[in-house]
């Protein structure tokens, strides 16, 4: 009697195994086809040259290739800038916007829906807008800062300027990162900070002893996916590129992303000009390689907060 | 002012250290200035928006010239971006990429969340991962082969290649979902079995029920995604202008109406301005959704 009690559990659970995997199956075949599948012959083909046409054995050429071409390098410390500089501004302008409507009284609902709607205008149509925006010539914005008696850059003309152009493009969509650090702020047990101003605290001390620690999943998960996404960077600054320089992008054009001189260059945007522009499909398999064992290792830290963080809960 | 005076008077009538009317006049200093920088932020999240708009009303003329404010308000800009480039087919594409594109996700990432939330086998939590690590990866690393795989289907050059896939389940989605299933507690699937009901009709009966506001979320996030894409159909459709969606017609505007800033800016509100309607709209269904949960719950 008392093993028929124990096999009964077992032997479902078995049969639930079986019947998961029959409705994970759809999935199952997609991760197949459109990711496994694939992967393995980018391995494959990083060790032939291939242009759609014509396929032969390389050897190592395509890894020796990839550490002299000077783009790859360029491409690596304009992402090192984006983790640097561009994913910490917007960590931190989205951390210091969700408090300050922590703090508000009057018309938080409004507010709220005035930084996050920023975050819904779709990337093109935002990036063109701040292209315009910003065009030293006749942009509102170089016409604003010459009323305070600055003269403004050429935004998204100069080298020097690109990157902390996108910059102020990434602050101002950062509405999606707020919501999330509200609601993280919200959660956060009124009593701590009670607690916390009996024992003479100001708001530097609260929010340092008392914010910081309780936010901190939520603010690690953002830098991290932050990161991730910086590594994947390539919309706007291919539209930045393009409109900036007015060049059209199609197969057989002479466009060649980065524009001005290589600022706004990044690995998935060289990785989709050596594949299928300049058709160097073995060259961009490589590329391919490489961009999937740097974000395999931040998703690999997601993975590990992710367990720390169901642990903790 | 009169409010403040008559809240200075009430504080007399109550007996108080003089540290409290400090401590109030500080608070009420501190509301006025977090008001005004909340104030300074909203305009300057707002600028940006309100520059397009009265730009995509000026004539070409004055885009090009440093007045700011519109000399005459040509609302006929907006006609004249249909007219001068193919903005309703590049409409139309996009309602296909993104309509079926979200049908497909919904169809076909459910049941996967449903079984992820729902049973209890080994290889549960591989399973789900995986899903986490199919969401963070980017589409460019596996690019070269799978485009060849459609290149052979004979479908580069159609959106085809964005749309079939999600057939197959779409990570992110079926994160969201999966996440938003393992909140409905177990309690009502186990009746549902008592009840004698099979997957399928519990997944029909009560899931679906139950998931609305997660599904109608996970549908417009899926939308907006497809809307806004650009890589995709970068890769796929940019050969063929007949297949172009409005992302790729906005990207390439400025390069064929290059003196026309009031044209691109005209076309860039077309491109955004559905987003945000749809955004106003769904708001309150969220809103309602998130009420219903609660009263059930």
């Amino acid at each position: 009697m008392a093993s028929h009690v124990h096999a009964a559990p077992s032997r479902r659970r078995r049969s639930e195994g079986l019947r998961a995997l029959a409705w994970l199956s759809p999935w199952l075949a997609g991760f197949a086809i459109f990711f496994a599948y694939p992967l393995a012959s980018t391995v494959y083909f990083s060790f032939h040259r291939y242009d759609l046409f014509t396929l032969e054995f390389a050897g190592l050429d395509n890894y020796r290739y990839l550490l002299r071409d000077e783009r790859v390098w360029l491409s690596a410390r304009n992402t090192l800038w984006l983790v640097v500089f561009m994913v910490p501004a917007q960590v931190v302008f989205a951390l210091a916007l969700a408090q300050l409507v922590t703090r508000l009284k009057a018309g938080v609902g409004l507010f709220r829906t005035v930084f996050y709607l920023p975050s819904l205008v779709p990337m093109v149509a935002g990036t063109v807008a701040f292209v315009f925006l910003m065009n030293p010539a006749t942009g509102p914005w170089n016409q604003l800062l010459a009323l305070a008696g600055v003269s403004g850059p050429d935004w998204f003309g100069d080298p020097a300027w690109a990157k902390p152009s996108l910059t102020l493009l990434a602050m101002w969509g950062v509405g999606n990162l707020m919501v999330i650090f509200l609601a993280a702020l919200l959660d956060v047990p009124k009593q701590l900070y009670e607690a916390a101003a009996l024992d003479g605290a100001g708001p530097w001390r609260q929010f340092r002893s008392v914010t910081l620690p309780m936010i901190s999943p939520v603010l690690m998960f953002s830098a991290i996916t932050g990161v991730i996404y910086a590594l994947q960077y390539f919309t706007q600054a291919m539209i930045a590129s393009r409109v900036a320089s007015g060049a059209t992008d199609s197969p057989g054009s002479s466009f060649v992303p980065g524009y001005p001189d290589g600022a706004l260059l990044t690995l998935p945007q060289h990785l989709f000009h050596a594949g299928f522009r300049d058709w160097s499909m073995g060259y961009a398999s490589v590329l391919a390689l490489l961009l999937f064992a740097t974000s395999m290792v931040f998703t690999l830290i997601l993975l590990r907060q992710f367990r720390r963080a169901e642990e903790l809960a | 002012m009169t409010l403040t005076v008559t809240r200075g008077a009430r504080g007399t009538h109550a007996v108080r250290p003089p540290a409290s009317t400090n401590a109030r006049a500080r608070r009420r200093l501190a509301f006025v200035a977090t008001h005004a920088v909340a104030i300074a932020l909203a305009l300057m999240f707002l600028a940006p928006l309100v520059f397009v708009a009265l730009t995509a009303l000026m004539t070409d003329e004055q885009a090009l010239t440093s007045r700011l404010w519109p000399d005459s308000w040509n609302w006929s800009n907006f006609a004249e971006v249909f007219a001068k480039s193919d903005m309703l087919g590049w409409t139309l594409n996009t309602f296909l990429y993104a309509g079926l594109g979200t049908l497909f996700t919904l169809v076909s990432s459910v049941p996967v969340a449903y079984a992820l939330a729902r049973f209890r086998f080994r290889g549960r939590r591989p399973a789900f991962l995986l899903v986490i690590t199919m969401m963070m990866l980017p589409p460019q690393v596996v690019a070269v082969p799978v485009y060849i795989l459609w290149a052979r289907f004979d479908l580069t050059g159609t959106l085809w290649p964005l749309i079939l896939p999600m057939l197959l389940g779409d990570a992110f989605s079926i994160f969201l979902l999966r996440q938003f299933l393992i909140t409905i507690p177990r309690e009502y699937t186990e009746a549902a079995r008592v009840d004698g009901c099979g997957d399928f009709k519990t997944l029909v009966r009560v899931i679906l029920p139950m998931a609305r506001p997660g599904i109608a979320a996970v549908a417009l996030f899926q939308f907006f995604y497809c809307w806004n894409d650009y890589y995709g159909p970068l890769l796929y459709a940019q050969t063929n202008e007949h297949a172009w969606t409005l992302s790729l017609g906005l990207a390439s505007f400025k390069a064929f109406h290059s003196v026309q800033w009031n044209l691109t800016m005209a076309a860039t509100l077309l491109v955004t301005a559905p987003v945000i309607i749809v955004f106003f709209l769904a708001q309150r269904v969220f809103i309602e959704g998130v009420t219903l949960t609660g009263v059930k719950g």
